[in-house]
């Protein structure tokens, strides 16, 4: 066990350590000039080469990547050049956004996908279960950016069911308007995890109910729900588990989406607005915020799992 | 090698597995089903339109014919009515159809040249180069794909090649590690062995004895890559950061649709959003039903002896 995590520890370091030089050298040798960017119409050779001094950029590419990473080390992002907020201020005030839409969104996704998954392994292969089975299939052909605007276009502006773009409302602010804007992003992000956990909870509790001791505990006369709820799921959730951190590093893209069409201020959002202004320090800094967070969430969940099934460690 | 660690990527795989796993309903039987050639045909049509897209009785997609009607439903002047600027949507879709189809499949052959001809080396050959392949697939792997590429193309530039090449680049570890895994259970079995006590080279086991037992493989993973790539594309694209515009692609478009969406520009279209829609809920369920009929009608594991 000891062995593992230690091996696991230096995985972690070297993906880590890979993940700052990438979020580095994205910026420094693509196309492109930052001095040119921020002095604008005012880039004279002269102009450049000062600017290029005070940002150090002048230096060696090595000693720039070390100075960088002491500043990180600091919790220094740099500062953005539109807004000039710092731009640990930019994620700190948007990723409670996209935690919430994620913590929602996962809500969703195991309140529907565990009932599913149980009432459709009871009787494989029978209406329900083959329903399921291909509604869940055709999910996948519906990634955020299709689901989304038809969604928003059916309950925001067909119905008025939920608020439509723009009109998001911080937690601090209004509790209840700031869950009913949270609704609609979380069910889009809930759809995609949904197939994911449904279908693997569906496979494995249908083989699990092929045990033997689940054999055993019907012949000691158990009811049905109890066999399902204390003797099945439990080690049919471990795949899902295993999952969940793959699951939920592949939200990224879906809360990007759905924060740029309802406008709602998230790393994703704050990102692309970056993009689209030059703000390289902000786009850096961000691609390395999320990038390591990524790594994190599926370090623990690697970890967590381990606790679970400690047969893994053991091989 | 750390066989038994439940690292991101093999997870990823395994769910990729899991999930196209189930839908072959009956195993015994080795049909493909009307179902798998509608799905072929629809993919077939759409390739063809934007292949011969400026052959077709096309109005221009990326310029507005001031006389008809902003946006229309559809009708006869406008097979599928017109957008924001006039223009022709029935058009800008079949061009729109050419940028997910240069990415998908570009980038899918760009990940599978670096990631899968590596992977089949790697897995044959064992050694420290497989060790160093290996680890190299799981750390790129662990950053998140669709940030690298927003990042690299917000400095580089949108253009549709650079976007197919990135693309195919960050593919090609997944790829990598798919092709890799399904190298190694053949390349101990006996057939190679005996391959090899005939004095056969390297390059024909690899060639003639490993490639035709892992091409389903390929084929089915490569398949589900396309769609994998496609919705990348798309997402960018509607995050504005693909091909810009007036160059039509179904992600900008639905973009386009989605700011008309609550008539905040005095103006509405709600075709603008179910036509892209629709399109690419079709392509993207083609792909998966046929990459998932086909990983079943040659899965031998599956065959009841």
């Amino acid at each position: 066990m000891a062995r593992y995590i230690t091996k696991r520890l230096v995985l972690l370091i070297i993906i880590i350590l890979f993940v700052s030089v990438a979020s580095f050298f994205l910026v420094h040798l693509l196309p492109g000039n930052p001095a040119t960017t921020i002095l604008g119409p005012n880039s004279t050779p002269q102009n450049v080469a000062t600017v290029n001094a005070q940002l150090g950029l002048n230096k060696p590419l090595y000693e720039q990547y070390f100075i960088w990473l002491g500043h990180v080390f600091q919790g220094n992002l740099g500062q953005s050049y539109t807004t000039h907020q710092t731009t640990v201020t930019i994620i700190q005030q948007s990723f409670p956004i996209d935690l919430e839409l994620i913590i929602f969104s996962q809500i969703i996704a195991f309140a529907i996908a565990f009932p599913m998954a149980m009432h459709a392994s009871r009787r494989p292969n029978r209406l329900f279960d083959q329903l399921s089975n291909t509604t869940t299939f055709a999910m996948l052909a519906l990634p955020a950016f299709v689901i989304a605007p038809v969604l928003v276009l059916i309950f925001a502006v067909h119905w008025h069911v939920f608020p439509g773009p723009a009109s998001y409302v911080p937690l601090t602010q209004n509790f209840w308007s700031n869950i009913h804007t949270m609704i609609l992003p979380s069910i889009v992000l809930a759809l995609g995890s949904i197939v994911v956990y449904f279908r693997l909870l569906r496979n494995d509790l249908i083989s699990t109910l092929q045990e033997d001791f689940i054999t055993m505990a019907r012949s000691k006369g158990l009811s049905d729900r109890r066999i399902m709820w204390r003797h099945a799921l439990r080690p049919s959730s471990i795949s899902l588990l295993a999952s969940a951190g793959v699951v939920i590093s592949g939200l990224i893209a879906g809360t990007f989406v759905v924060e740029l069409l309802l406008a709602m201020p998230g790393l994703g959002y704050q990102l692309i607005s970056s993009v689209n202004q030059d703000d390289y320090t902000v786009v850096q800094g961000i691609t390395l915020f999320v990038a390591v967070a990524i790594v994190l969430i599926n370090f623990i969940f690697d970890f967590l799992f381990t606790i679970v099934d400690p047969r893994i460690a053991r091989e | 090698m750390s066989s038994a660690t439940i690292n991101t990527s093999e997870a990823f795989a395994d769910i990729q597995e899991e999930i196209t796993a189930d839908a072959a309903a009956d195993p015994t039987k080795k049909k493909l089903g009307v179902f798998f050639w509608i799905c072929v045909g629809w993919i077939v049509l759409v390739a063809l339109m934007a292949t011969f897209a400026s052959l077709l009785p096309l109005p221009n997609p990326d310029l507005g014919n001031y006389n008809s009607v902003q946006n229309a439903g559809p009708g006869w002047g406008h097979l599928l009515g017109t957008d924001d600027l006039y223009r022709d949507i029935f058009s800008r879709l079949v061009y729109g159809a050419r940028v997910s189809l240069v990415v998908g499949f570009g980038g899918a052959l760009i990940g599978l040249i670096l990631g899968g001809i590596p992977a089949m080396y790697s897995a044959y050959r064992r050694g420290r180069i497989d060790t160093a392949l290996n680890t190299t697939s799981y750390v790129v792997l662990a950053f998140p794909a669709l940030v690298a590429v927003i990042a690299i193309v917000s400095f580089w530039g949108h253009n549709l090649w650079k976007i197919t090449l990135i693309i195919g680049v960050f593919g090609a570890p997944l790829i990598f590690r798919v092709v890799r895994a399904s190298t190694l259970s053949y390349a101990t079995r006996d057939f190679v062995l005996a391959a090899k006590a005939l004095g056969a080279s390297d390059r024909r086991i690899l060639t003639r004895e490993l490639l035709p037992n892992i091409m389903p493989t390929i084929v089915s993973f490569g398949l589900i890559a396309v769609a994998t790539i496609i919705v990348l594309e798309g997402t960018l694209a509607f995050l504005g950061l693909s091909v810009q515009p007036p160059t039509p692609s179904w992600g900008n478009m639905l973009n386009e649709g989605a700011s008309l969406l609550t008539g905040a520009k005095g103006q509405t279209n709600p075709w603008l959003v179910i036509f892209p829609a629709s399109a690419m809920f079709l392509l993207l369920i083609s792909l998966n039903v046929v990459a998932d009929k086909l990983r079943a009608y040659f899965d031998v594991t599956e065959i009841k002896l």
